[in-house]
């Protein structure tokens, strides 16, 4: 214990020190990230030296091992270090789609080679990267997957389509589902990485109904892939998929709320905020609210049983099903609330149209990453024990 | 934490199967409302709760209870919603326990609540919602005393009650919280009318009528005036109980409907099998342990003390009504005609539901206390 304190200590003194004072002001959203990649425009030279400092001590990856670029803390260590920086205020470093998915998938299932190459340069901001799962024809049914990948020798040749690609217009390099057999549907799929520079990958932007989004479609015409950028066996990339699924499911569920998304930004209660002046919408509102702040129960109640081991592993699709819902439910109700107000749609006085946009764009978070149907069926099956499901 | 302690799932693991067997819808709810009995429950299964420390599970050690909290009792009220069990223990070991917790009529009451002897109710509401700051029933000095005069109705227990708690207003008008007085008035007092009704659950609940009824100076709990204090402590345990048991109802209802949909066979499958049902088995399943957590929460924030206790309880007391509600709607729906007949429990959860969901404060109620504590 004695060896914690000191550690805990030792890692204040240090984040104090390096830590740039810009660095410890809240974020404004997305847009304040670090995404790095070889591409990636710093928005100050603190942003710039943070990432430095914290990647030069292994930092952005606390938790990795060493040899691969990480600080090779323990898991008590990794806590306390994620406490001293939210003491402080400090950003994260780095928000990587390498440290958050990739990363724990090559630590699981790459050679030592690929893990020497790839997570390094993952932990030190080098590299961006992007995740090709789904297709038009494959969303909730990935395992359909199409993008087909031919062996030829030394490398595979690529042609497919992928969607739903966030960021790839920004990606340096992609992990992506590629079908290797068409014998079997599961056990014919392959884990690939590439790069999005090489010949034949190009990107288009795929414009919501809310305006802009990070998402792509991502397409493939005859892009030579060495074997050596396989990740695992060929024809087990679904183990891989599914392993990246689990943790991704996991870590959502670790930030609380089951779904990354939240039941509202500003607090729990939606009544203060939207202050309703009738009768009809306070009475919904305030049914939301009770409903709102059960949840903000329950989700208490899910991180702890989660930390002590009590949580069912079906928990999570219960979780996300529920708590996107609510946000759906929440943006309705601010758009009631707001009137005709809430639907203008560039305005500065309207934010612009950050109502309207909030309210078209929460339509999806009950689609990604599992769609509400989906995960109602994932509690059917596995916690219910419902036949045939 | 909202996990529970070990001493907390001890006496679940105790609580949980005594209830199922000494408290089974055939061997308590059923058997006395076939046998036409006055109380509506049965008083050997009191003394049973006596006997495992259940009935003094509010009491302070000091005085002989359990010393124990909100969130105990919820487990057992959980049980008891589970297997429908009629019982006083609601309205007894926490809602009167909790009013008369620190004055004289604690030392009065609370060996016979003990001992499995005593049982006690709330008499609050005056109209068919319950609304307490409306309460007007006057209470008039005279001598030493009090005389009461006016009505009140939803008294559970009310016929069978050993004292009766009952809300009056000494001063001020009524909406008030401020000049209402909480009196402890025993079975028989001269000039009050019990009119004892059988609700839709089979419980029985009172009107009550004050006619002249005087009462001595140390019939008042606390202090005059002074008595929303007791009141609200009262109230404020009775809801988290109530949220409780209500999902217990709900726990019991969906169990038993789980177990239906993978045994009924249609169309040459397992009901469970279709997807509609699916999907509404398992929402419904998610809405009871939001239910649970928000009533854990609430029993809780009571037992820890803390400012926002009074917001969760009304949280608590809404969602479990609602979700109860949907339970037993599904329940009924999903097991088809044999849910609308009386020989089917399901349709007994569906009752009850309705009983539990009033008692002191429905579920719009509530949602208008979340807004108004919220600000708006």
């Amino acid at each position: 214990m004695a060896d914690l304190e000191t550690f805990r200590a030792e890692s204040r003194a240090w984040l104090e020190a390096n830590c740039p004072a810009e660095m410890r002001t809240p974020m404004r959203g997305e847009k304040d990230l670090c995404w790095g990649g070889r591409r990636f425009q710093f928005q100050t030279e603190a942003q710039k030296q943070w990432l430095d400092v914290m990647a030069s001590r292994g930092w952005t990856v606390p938790d990795w091992p060493k040899e691969y670029g990480g600080g090779g803390l323990s898991a008590p260590e990794t806590k306390i270090l994620k406490e001293e920086m939210q003491a402080l205020g400090c950003r994260p470093p780095l928000t990587s789609f390498g440290i958050s998915m990739l990363g724990p998938a090559l630590l699981k299932f790459g050679t030592e080679e690929q893990k020497k190459h790839y997570l390094t340069q993952i932990a030190r901001g080098e590299i961006r990267w992007c995740q090709g799962y789904s297709e038009p024809g494959a969303g909730s049914d990935l395992a359909g997957l199409q993008t087909k990948a031919e062996d030829k020798g030394d490398h595979y040749l690529v042609n497919g389509q992928k969607v739903w690609t966030s960021y790839a217009d920004q990606a340096d390099w992609i992990f992506c589902l590629v079908r290797t057999s068409t014998e079997s549907k599961h056990g014919g799929i392959s884990f690939l990485l590439f790069d999005m520079e090489s010949p034949g990958v190009s990107t288009s932007p795929i414009l919501l109904i809310s305006g802009t989004s990070p998402f792509c479609e991502t397409f493939f015409d005859d892009v030579k892939v060495p074997k050596e950028q396989l990740v695992g066996e060929e024809n087990k990339g679904w183990d891989v998929a599914k392993y990246l699924l689990g943790h991704e499911r996991e870590m959502i569920s670790g930030m609380g709320l089951g779904s990354g998304i939240g039941t509202g930004a500003s607090g729990v209660t939606l009544g203060p905020v939207v202050k309703p002046d009738d009768p009809l919408t306070r009475a919904e509102i305030a049914a939301f609210d009770v409903d709102a702040l059960a949840f903000a129960a329950m989700s208490e109640r899910f991180i702890d049983q989660l930390k002590a081991g009590e949580a069912h592993p079906a928990m999570p699709s219960m979780m996300k099903y529920a708590g996107t819902e609510l946000n759906k439910r929440r943006n309705e109700m601010v758009m009631a609330a707001g009137g005709s107000d809430a639907l203008e749609w560039d305005s500065e006085r309207s934010k612009g149209g950050k109502a309207a946009r909030d309210w078209l764009r929460s339509k999806g978070n009950s689609i990604e990453g599992g769609t509400s149907e989906v995960q109602l069926g994932i509690v059917a099956k596995h916690i219910l024990r419902l036949p045939g499901a | 934490m909202m996990t529970l302690t070990d001493d907390q799932r001890l006496l679940q693991d105790t609580v949980r199967p005594f209830i199922a067997e000494e408290g089974a819808i055939k061997k308590q709810l059923r058997h006395w409302r076939d046998t036409g009995c006055t109380d509506g429950y049965g008083t050997a299964l009191w003394k049973q709760f006596a006997e495992l420390g259940l009935t003094g599970i509010l009491i302070p050690e000091s005085q002989g209870g359990a010393g124990l909290g909100a969130v105990e009792a919820g487990l057992v009220l959980e049980e008891i919603g589970r297997n429908l069990t009629p019982s006083p223990f609601l309205t007894t070991s926490v809602a009167a326990v909790r009013a008369l917790e620190g004055s004289a009529q604690a030392e009065r009451w609370f060996p016979g609540i003990l001992a499995g002897e005593t049982v006690s109710a709330l008499a609050i509401d005056e109209g068919k919602h319950h609304d307490p700051a409306a309460v007007a029933l006057a209470a008039k000095r005279q001598g030493n005393g009090f005389v009461l005069n006016g009505a009140k109705q939803f008294v559970v227990h009310g016929n069978s009650a050993d004292v009766i708690l009952v809300a009056a207003r000494t001063a001020g008008s009524a909406g008030e919280t401020d000049g209402l007085t909480l009196f402890a008035v025993e079975k028989g007092a001269s000039g009050l009318g019990v009119e004892a009704a059988a609700l839709a659950d089979s419980s029985k609940a009172a009107r009550l009528s004050f006619d002249n009824v005087a009462l001595d100076a140390d019939a008042v709990v606390g202090e005059v005036d002074g008595g929303w204090a007791p009141l609200s402590r009262a109230l404020n345990a009775g809801r988290a109980g109530a949220a409780a048991e209500l999902v217990g109802v709900a726990a019991g209802a969906s169990e038993m409907t789980f177990e239906y949909l993978k045994q009924r066979k249609q169309f040459g499958k397992l009901i469970g099998e279709f997807q509609a049902l699916q999907h509404r088995a398992a929402h419904l399943y998610g809405e009871i342990e939001i239910a649970r957590a928000a009533a854990l929460k609430a029993a809780q924030l009571l037992d820890s003390g803390e400012a926002q206790a009074e917001l969760y309880v009304s949280v608590a007391k809404a969602k479990a009504a609602r979700v109860s509600a949907l339970a037993v709607q599904e329940g009924v729906q999903m097991h088809g005609g044999i849910g609308m007949t009386d020989e089917h429990d399901i349709g007994l959860y569906m009752k009850r539901e309705a009983v539990l969901s009033e008692l002191f404060g429905s579920p719009r109620f509530h949602a208008n206390r979340v807004a108004e504590l919220s600000g708006y």
